[in-house]
Formats: structure tokens, C-alpha cells, sequence
């Protein structure tokens, strides 16, 4: 038997010198892209002992900082956050020892850390300065965050404020929303209670639903529908008047599209807008055909990620496909889908949209095409107080300057003459349009504003979009009667009024 | 060395009795009995080293987390102190002649188990059990010197064993006493005491088959039965073999335990392999094996999450997979010097103070760590394949093989799974995982090794004075 059993210990050596061999792979080898593996949430251990630099918003209110832990163990910082840093949740998102980072904190934290990733000012700066660390500045400002909530009331919902001309976010709020310094808590126990508080809301507060969640537009998409008939000829502002009608049936469909209430509307696109006339829009969407609708949809940023500077940010959609072409002597641009597409051009069926994309929908028509790139920072100066970084402007997509003008006069005819009356405000241009989206089948319904105001000389403008989401059974609510209140209440702040 | 006068007495009934009878002098006798005692002195010697490991560690594993000395620091040494003297004096009276490499490993495997399940377990609950779990090993380990005096006394009771082995496999299918745990039903609940008897089955199923092996391993070693070209030995000799591979796959699906089943598969493999020495038998039995396995991959879910996540962790690194992948990682962090003992984050890996304790030691002391364990069970094997060589009676020789097997395989299988050379499949780490019944069985089987170790011995230290 003692052949055998040499052989035996032979063996298991070998099974032995396979487990060596495997760990050298893991823990030589691979060890480097192991920690480096994003699932892996090891490196914050090593990085969280080190000083991290705070944030404020644009009018210095400073709402993250470090502090050193009471009860220490063998952490030695802590992330504290403002007692009113719930209203700016959507966009700190949290520094959490057990469950990593979100929002700004996870965007600049190389910055947080004091890792510039542009070029360094000096050589001995790499030798010497370990404690240097970034400190952000926003753009956002507290009296239109606290207005945004205050307005809101306790509704879900979403407020984003942009500046018409740099692209720089004003405010950026939803419901529900949560203290970050609740993940933050350095007790695993405690961080895990508010965290699994949190994931069973159904609410989803930890959601920066102003810009990771998607909703049916409604009516306020009709600007980039409106966009499209222009670009594409088929009707101008002023020209061509459409049936006054109480619906319209697309063909090959017996469904029909009504028109707010069952009105009675018709007239100019100006007028179709004014009033926002689903039967004329539909109408005009088969006219105008899929191709037309979903470039221009895309021209405004649709099935695109928004540029902003911050995570996760959810791509608006518009449907590409409606089927192929059918020969029609009556509808020259019949597809198989066409119903749909008319439904699309309302903002229904399958278009979803971010409250952010809507807001530069508006900016975008008051910056004469441009669409500026949103972004939330400001500024970054280093703890020796040198500039790191500087915001500039950027165009993230074009408009022609001639569609953009029309489109401004009818949102102004919007607040002059049609559903946003609410906006009307001496001395400043505002232009707006209204949305009652409607949601599943039920009589709930989604009340939108995107809106932009500014002097009418030399001055800043600012666009906003407002959303307040359907309430289960809480029936209509619509745009005009509920998101234009809120606008309104922002441009107050705005204009200080 | 008036202390080691102690072990003079104790093994002399039936030595003295022969000697007695040869007309050899007692004084005589004593002077050989003290040239066996450097064994015991190189025992002692490594136990200390064992002592100051253990308690190094633990001093750093509390300085790690808390910056400050341990203030129970003497109180643990005195109880690791105290269990292991014990268990060295135990030996010193029972079985003197034993190699005196198999206790001092067993200590420091257990002694560093110990120290990471204290840093593991909050509230210091699960630390206590374990050192009341060591102290009961200690018993069990003492007990079992005591009352396996001779081993041809286990040889004559093999059945026993063999019923016992069975049927402590199958206690936890039994309704009212079975508890399942994790997926796995391999518990059963005695009053307020948990244990899983499957740990004590495999001891007791190791005896059974050493003394089945030796009695029929003639018969299964001639060819006799023909089926066309192939000639096999008679299939009536072969029904046990069968059975037990039946078992195993039985254990796999009614108990849902890959691990246990794997280790009682290559527990029979080997042993039958080892007493026959015919390549025919584990080819066959690893063939029937794998067709079993197929089958159950085919059958079960639990079987084929197991596999499926061995070869894909990454595919769902938050469920399936997140046992592994943090059992990587934490490896990965440890890299070659570890992140030192109370430093690193084992709180990530699931089952950290169990199954995966190897991973939780990988990180902190590193790859000189995670080495140092593969050494300590090689080193261990080393010595318990050593003991079985040198045997002469054919039955302690494959008692030797079967209870060294248990360890080195157990340990590959895990340490294997955590590091994904092999489906993840729970079972301890022998003497470091937590867990009283793993424990217990390895101070019994650890025992039964010295045992024979010692009557290897005195057995040719008796034939050499016999022949002089």
C-alpha cells in the first residue's frame, strides 16, 4: 500500500500547488485590476481617511464638508452635509463609507480629493503638497432651490431652472427627495436602515428624478413638433389655418385624437399652439412624416444622453420606428405607423422625457437655437485658493435661428393669449407652453410647464421646466393650473420680485 | 524532567506485561521509554511557537481596530495556554511515542482560526462559542486517547461504525430533528444544541471502511468475474462500493450539500484505491461519479446555480456570484503582505467567519498568509501520510490514509471553492473555520492519528528490542 499512498500525497500536493499557483494569480496577478474593478468598493477604505474638500452653492451656502468622527474607530473623517441639503439631493448625492458615492460627490471626486486631472502648475507640487484638495463651488442657488420646494409642496415632481445663455443649472429639485447625510452614516447598521428606508419608498427618493427619470412630455413636446412642420415647410406661423375641429382621426385608424376637453380649435400653427390643439398637430404630424419628426426630435437632444456634469443622467426618447412607407395620392408621408406618429407629436405614446431635456427644450428657443450644455459646477478652487477649474459655456446642439424665433413668438403668444396667462410679467418677455400628459389609461394626468423669461434688453434669462407627476386616482391636473403657479413663483425669486 | 516521569507509568500495562515476560529489567525499560521523550520536547517546543503566534496575532487584530493592547490579552493566553497544555500532557500520558508534528499544527490552525473569528464576530458572541467549542475538541481530543487504548478494539466494531456513519448522514433527514440552513439540511437540533452530524459520519465512516478494506481487499483485488474482455473481481464484493457512491450522490441531492458529498466520494475513492491498488476502482467510481453529477447538474437547480456561478461569477456579481467576487477581492486587497490582521474589510464577504475564513486570513496576513495555510495542511498531510507509512498492521495503515485524506481533501475543497478553482461547495475549513461539530470531529480524528502514530512506534521500538 505504500506506493500507493506516496502517490496519493503526490497528488494532493499537486492539487495544493494548483491552489498556490491560483492564489498568486489573484492576489499578484490580478490584484491591481481587482481593486481597480468597479464592482470592487474596497479603494473607498483607503481613500475615505483622506481630507476631502467641501461644496457650496453659487451664493455660498456651504452645504458638504469633512469632519472629524466623534466616535472615531479607526476612521478618522466624516462626510457632513447642511441641515437643508435635502433640497439639494438630486445633485450632492451622498459620500458613504458602505455604499460609495453618488450625484457631484461621485462626478468630481478625483477634484474632492485633490487629483487635478489637468496639467499640474508645478513640479514641486507632486513632491510636496499631499493635503491639497479641491473645493466645488455650484451653480445652483439656494433661494430657487428653497422656492422650487416650497412650490412643490410635498407633490412629486421637478423644478430645473437654467441659464438661458451659459448652460449653468439655477435649480435642480424633485420630490420625494432625502438627506444625504443619512447614507453618509458611519455605522454600517444605522447606513443600512435608512438606506433600505429609502429603497422601499416607492417614491424612489434616492432617484434624481429631474434628470434620471423619464415621463410622457405631453404637450409641451409640441414645440419640437412645431419645429419640425416650420423646418420642413409645411405650414409657416401665420400662414395656412387648419379646420376648427373636436377631433381628428389619423388614417388607417378609427381611434380618434381629441382636443383638450372635446374643445372646439383650430386656426394657424400660431393659434394651434396657443391653444394646443391636438387635432391640428396630429393632423400636421402626418404630414410632416416620421423621418422629418424624428430628426428634429434628435436635433433637440432626444435619444441622447444630456452632457450634464453628473451621473446617470437618463436619455430622453422619441420612437424611430413607425413602420414603412405606404403609397397614399392623399397622405404623401403614410407609413404603417402613422397613427402613433400623431399621437408622438402630442408627446404621448412612447416619447419620454427627462424634466432637464424639457427645461433646454425652452432654453434652446430663447438662445436663438443654441441648446446650451447644462452643467451644475461653477468653479473649483484648491485649498491654497488657486482657480482649478472654470465652467465655460458650450452649444450642445442648434436649432436654425429662424425656427428658434418663431417658435419664441408663439411661447410668448402662449403666455399672451393661450393657456400660460399665469406668466405674464411686466417689463421681462416670458414664453411658455403647457402639458397635461395623460398616463396609462386612467384620467391622471402629468401637468408640465417649460417656460423661459428675461429682459427684454441686455440681462440675464433664465428657462425653466416644471413638472408635478400624476396622482394615483387624483385625477386631471393640468399645466396650466398647476406647474404654471410654480414657474411663476421661480421667476419671482429670479426677478426678485 | 520530573514532570515527564508521568508518561513512564502510563503505557506501561501492556508494554511491562511483554517485557515482564522476556525477563527484561524495569529499569531497563524506563531508560528506552525516556529516549522516546525528545518527541514530546520537540512537541512542547512547537506548541510554544504555536502559543506565540496566536497570541501575537490577536494582539494585532485588536491593536488593528481599536489602537489600544487588548486588555483580555492575559486572560486568552491562559485559556490557549491551558487547552493546549492539556492536550500535550494528554499525550505525554497516553500516547508518548507519537510524532509530536500533528498537535502543535492543529493548535495553530485553530489558535488563528480562533484570533479571526474574534475579530469577525461583533459583541465577541461567536468567539466565545468558539473557545467553548475548542475547550470540548480538547475533551473529545483527550476522551478519544483515553478511550481507544488499543485500535484493533475500533477494528472489531467496524459495523458499528458503519451503521453509525450511515446513519448519522441520514439524522438530518429525519422530520422534527432536521434543520435546514442556508439551503443546505445537513443540521439536526437537539434541544438548544445544533450540530451537524455529517462531521462525526465521516470519522466514523473511515473506520468502517479501513476495516472493510483490509478484511475484503484479497478478494477485491483478483479478477474473477468476466463480462466479455474485461474481467472484474466479483460483483458481490463490489456492493458496498456502490453503495457509498450512492450515498454520496444521495447526500448531494437530498441533503443539497456538494461539499460533504464530494469529500465522502473521494474519502471512498481513495481508500478503496489505497487498499487495492487497482487504477480500476477509481476510474470506475470517479466515471460513475461524474455521470451522477451530470445527471443532478441536469435535475437540480441548486446543482447547476453552483456551476453556472464557478464558471461566471461576473455575470451577477451582486447575487450569485458576490460570494466569490468578495472572496476575490479581498484576496486582491490582502495582495502579497496583507492589509494586516484588524485591518482589512472583511465584513464584505458573506460567510466570512465559516466558509469563506480562509478568504477573511488571505486578506489580512496576505499571500505569505493564505501560503502559510497551504503549508500548515500539506504539512499536516505530510506527517498523517507519514504515520500511515510507517505502519505495519494493514487496518491503522488505512485508518492513517483515510483520516489524512479527510483533512487534505476538506481543506482543498474549500479553500478551492473560495477561490474559484472549483464550485463553491460549503464545508470548514478543518480547525480554523468556524463551527463546534467540525471541531470536535477534527480533535477525534486528530487523536486517532496519534493514536496510531504511537503504536507504529512502540511497536517497532519493540520489535528492535525484540530482535536484539
Amino acid at each position: 500500500m505504500n506506493r500507493q499512498i506516496s502517490r496519493l500525497a503526490a497528488i494532493l500536493m499537486a492539487c495544493f500547488v494548483v491552489l498556490f499557483a491560483q492564489l498568486n494569480y489573484i492576489q499578484v496577478f490580478r490584484a491591481d485590476s481587482l481593486n481597480d474593478h468597479p464592482v470592487n468598493s474596497r479603494k473607498i477604505v483607503q481613500t475615505f481617511n483622506e481630507p476631502r474638500g467641501h461644496i457650496e452653492t453659487a451664493d455660498g451656502v456651504r452645504l458638504a464638508w469633512n469632519i472629524q468622527p466623534t466616535d472615531a474607530g479607526r476612521l478618522e473623517q466624516q462626510r457632513a452635509y447642511h441641515p437643508t441639503a435635502d433640497l439639494y439631493s438630486d445633485v450632492l448625492g451622498f459620500y458613504s463609507f458602505h455604499y460609495g458615492t453618488a450625484g457631484i460627490e461621485r462626478q468630481y471626486d478625483a477634484e474632492l480629493r485633490g487629483n487635478f486631472s489637468t496639467s499640474f502648475r508645478d513640479v514641486t507640487e507632486l513632491l510636496a503638497d499631499d493635503n491639497l484638495i479641491g473645493h466645488l463651488r455650484l451653480t445652483l442657488r439656494s433661494d430657487l432651490q428653497n422656492v422650487a420646494a416650497e412650490a412643490l409642496a410635498g407633490r412629486r415632481g421637478s423644478v430645473v431652472a437654467v441659464d438661458v445663455d451659459t448652460g449653468a443649472v439655477l435649480a435642480l429639485y424633485s420630490n420625494p427627495t432625502y438627506d444625504p447625510s443619512s447614507m453618509a452614516l458611519l455605522s454600517q447598521a444605522a447606513a443600512a436602515e435608512a438606506r433600505a428606508e429609502l429603497l422601499a419608498d416607492e417614491g424612489k427618493p434616492l432617484l434624481a428624478h429631474s434628470y434620471q427619470e423619464r415621463y410622457f412630455p405631453g404637450s409641451t413636446f409640441k414645440m419640437v413638433s412645431a419645429a419640425s412642420f416650420l423646418e420642413n415647410d409645411i405650414v409657416t406661423l401665420e400662414g395656412e389655418e387648419l379646420p376648427t375641429v373636436r377631433s381628428y382621426t389619423p388614417p388607417l385608424s378609427d381611434k380618434e385624437i381629441s382636443n383638450f376637453a372635446g374643445r372646439n380649435c383650430g386656426g394657424t400653427l400660431m393659434e394651434l399652439i396657443e391653444q394646443s390643439c391636438n387635432a391640428g398637430f396630429g393632423e400636421l404630424a402626418v404630414r410632416t412624416g416620421p423621418d422629418a419628426l424624428i430628426a428634429t426630435a434628435e436635433d433637440f437632444g432626444f435619444n441622447d444622453t444630456v452632457p450634464i456634469d453628473l451621473p446617470d443622467a437618463a436619455e430622453s426618447v422619441f420612437p424611430t420606428d413607425f413602420g414603412n412607407p405606404l403609397p397614399s395620392e392623399e397622405h404623401p408621408q403614410l407609413h404603417e405607423n402613422s397613427p402613433a406618429l400623431a399621437q408622438s407629436s402630442l408627446g404621448q405614446f412612447e416619447v419620454q422625457a427627462t424634466p432637464l431635456q424639457m427645461a433646454l427644450v425652452a432654453a434652446a428657443v430663447a438662445n436663438g437655437g443654441n441648446l446650451p450644455v447644462p452643467h451644475v459646477l461653477d468653479e473649483i478652487v484648491d485649498s491654497r485658493g488657486d482657480l482649478r477649474v472654470e465652467s465655460s459655456p458650450g452649444v450642445w446642439r442648434r436649432i436654425q435661428p429662424v425656427i428658434a424665433r418663431d417658435l419664441a413668438l408663439s411661447m410668448v403668444g402662449v403666455v399672451e393669449n393661450g393657456t400660460a396667462p399665469g406668466l405674464r410679467r411686466n417689463g421681462v418677455e416670458v414664453g411658455a407652453k403647457t402639458g397635461t400628459a395623460e398616463v396609462s389609461n386612467g384620467d391622471d394626468t402629468h401637468a408640465w410647464v417649460i417656460a423661459y423669461a428675461g429682459p427684454n434688453d441686455e440681462g440675464d434669462r433664465i428657462a425653466v421646466a416644471v413638472l408635478v407627476e400624476a396622482v394615483p386616482d387624483g385625477g386631471q391636473q393640468t399645466g396650466g393650473s398647476v406647474a404654471v403657479p410654480i414657474a411663476d413663483r421661480v421667476f419671482d425669486v429670479f426677478f426678485e420680485q | 524532567m520530573t514532570a515527564s516521569r508521568g508518561p513512564v507509568h502510563a503505557p506501561k500495562l501492556d508494554v511491562r506485561g511483554r517485557i515482564a515476560d522476556k525477563g527484561r529489567s524495569g529499569g531497563r525499560r524506563r531508560l528506552r521509554l525516556r529516549r522516546g521523550e525528545p518527541r514530546r520536547r520537540v512537541e512542547l517546543g512547537l506548541l510554544v511557537l504555536a502559543v506565540a503566534f496566536t497570541a501575537g496575532a490577536y494582539t494585532l487584530a485588536v491593536l488593528g481596530e481599536t489602537a489600544s493592547i487588548p486588555a483580555n490579552i492575559g486572560p486568552f493566553l491562559v485559556v490557549v495556554v491551558a487547552l493546549l497544555a492539556l492536550a500535550h500532557v494528554a499525550v505525554r500520558q497516553l500516547a508518548p511515542r507519537a510524532t509530536p508534528i500533528l498537535l502543535p499544527i492543529a493548535g495553530l490552525l485553530n489558535g488563528l482560526g480562533y484570533v479571526f473569528i474574534a475579530r469577525l464576530s461583533s459583541g465577541d458572541r461567536l468567539a466565545g462559542l468558539q473557545a467553548t467549542w475548542t475547550a470540548v475538541g480538547i475533551a473529545a481530543f483527550v476522551a478519544t486517547l483515553l478511550a481507544v487504548r488499543r485500535l484493533r478494539s475500533l477494528e472489531a466494531y467496524r459495523y458499528i461504525f458503519g451503521f453509525a456513519g450511515i446513519g448519522l448522514l441520514l439524522l438530518p433527514l429525519v422530520p422534527f430533528l432536521g434543520r435546514e440552513i442556508n439551503g443546505a439540511r445537513i443540521w439536526v437540533s437537539l434541544g438548544p444544541v445544533n450540530f451537524q452530524p455529517g462531521e462525526f459520519a465521516k470519522v466514523a465512516l473511515a473506520i468502517f471502511l479501513a476495516a472493510y478494506l483490509v478484511e475484503n481487499r484479497e478478494l477485491l483485488q483478483i479478477s474473477t468475474f468476466r463480462i466479455g474482455p474485461l474481467s472484474t473481481p466479483d460483483p458481490r464484493h463490489l456492493g458496498p462500493l456502490l453503495l457509498a457512491i450512492g450515498a454520496s450522490l444521495f447526500v448531494m441531492v437530498a441533503e443539497r450539500d456538494l461539499g460533504s458529498s464530494l469529500l465522502f466520494f473521494g474519502l471512498f475513492v481513495i481508500m478503496v484505491w489505497v487498499a487495492t491498488g487497482r487504477a480500476l476502482y477509481p476510474v470506475t467510481m470517479i466515471g460513475l461519479f461524474a455521470v451522477g453529477v451530470v445527471v443532478a447538474y441536469r435535475m437540480f437547480g441548486h446543482v447547476r446555480v453552483r456551476f453556472e456561478t464557478w464558471l461566471d461569477p461576473w455575470d451577477d456579481p451582486f447575487g450569485a456570484g458576490n460570494q466569490v467576487i468578495q472572496s476575490w477581492f479581498a484576496l486582491a486587497w490582502g495582495g502579497v503582505t496583507g492589509s494586516g490582521p484588524g485591518l482589512g474589510e472583511p465584513d464584505r464577504i458573506p460567510a466570512a467567519e465559516t466558509d469563506f475564513i480562509f478568504s477573511v486570513i488571505g486578506e489580512e496576513l496576505g499571500l505569505f498568509g493564505s501560503t502559510a495555510l497551504l503549508i500548515s495542511y500539506l504539512l499536516l498531510m505530510g506527517s498523517g501520510f507519514q504515520v500511515a507509512m510507517r505502519s505495519t498492521v494493514p487496518f491503522d495503515k488505512l485508518l492513517a490514509v483515510g483520516l489524512t485524506a479527510l483533512i487534505g481533501v476538506q481543506s482543498f475543497i474549500i479553500i478551492a471553492g473560495v477561490i474559484r478553482v472549483l464550485p463553491l461547495t460549503g464545508v470548514t475549513l478543518p480547525f480554523v473555520s468556524y463551527g463546534g461539530s467540525s471541531l470536535v470531529a477534527n480533535y477525534v480524528l486528530l487523536a486517532l492519528l496519534i493514536r496510531i502514530s504511537h503504536e507504529t512506534n512502540e511497536r517497532s521500538l519493540r520489535s528492535r528490542g525484540g530482535t536484539q
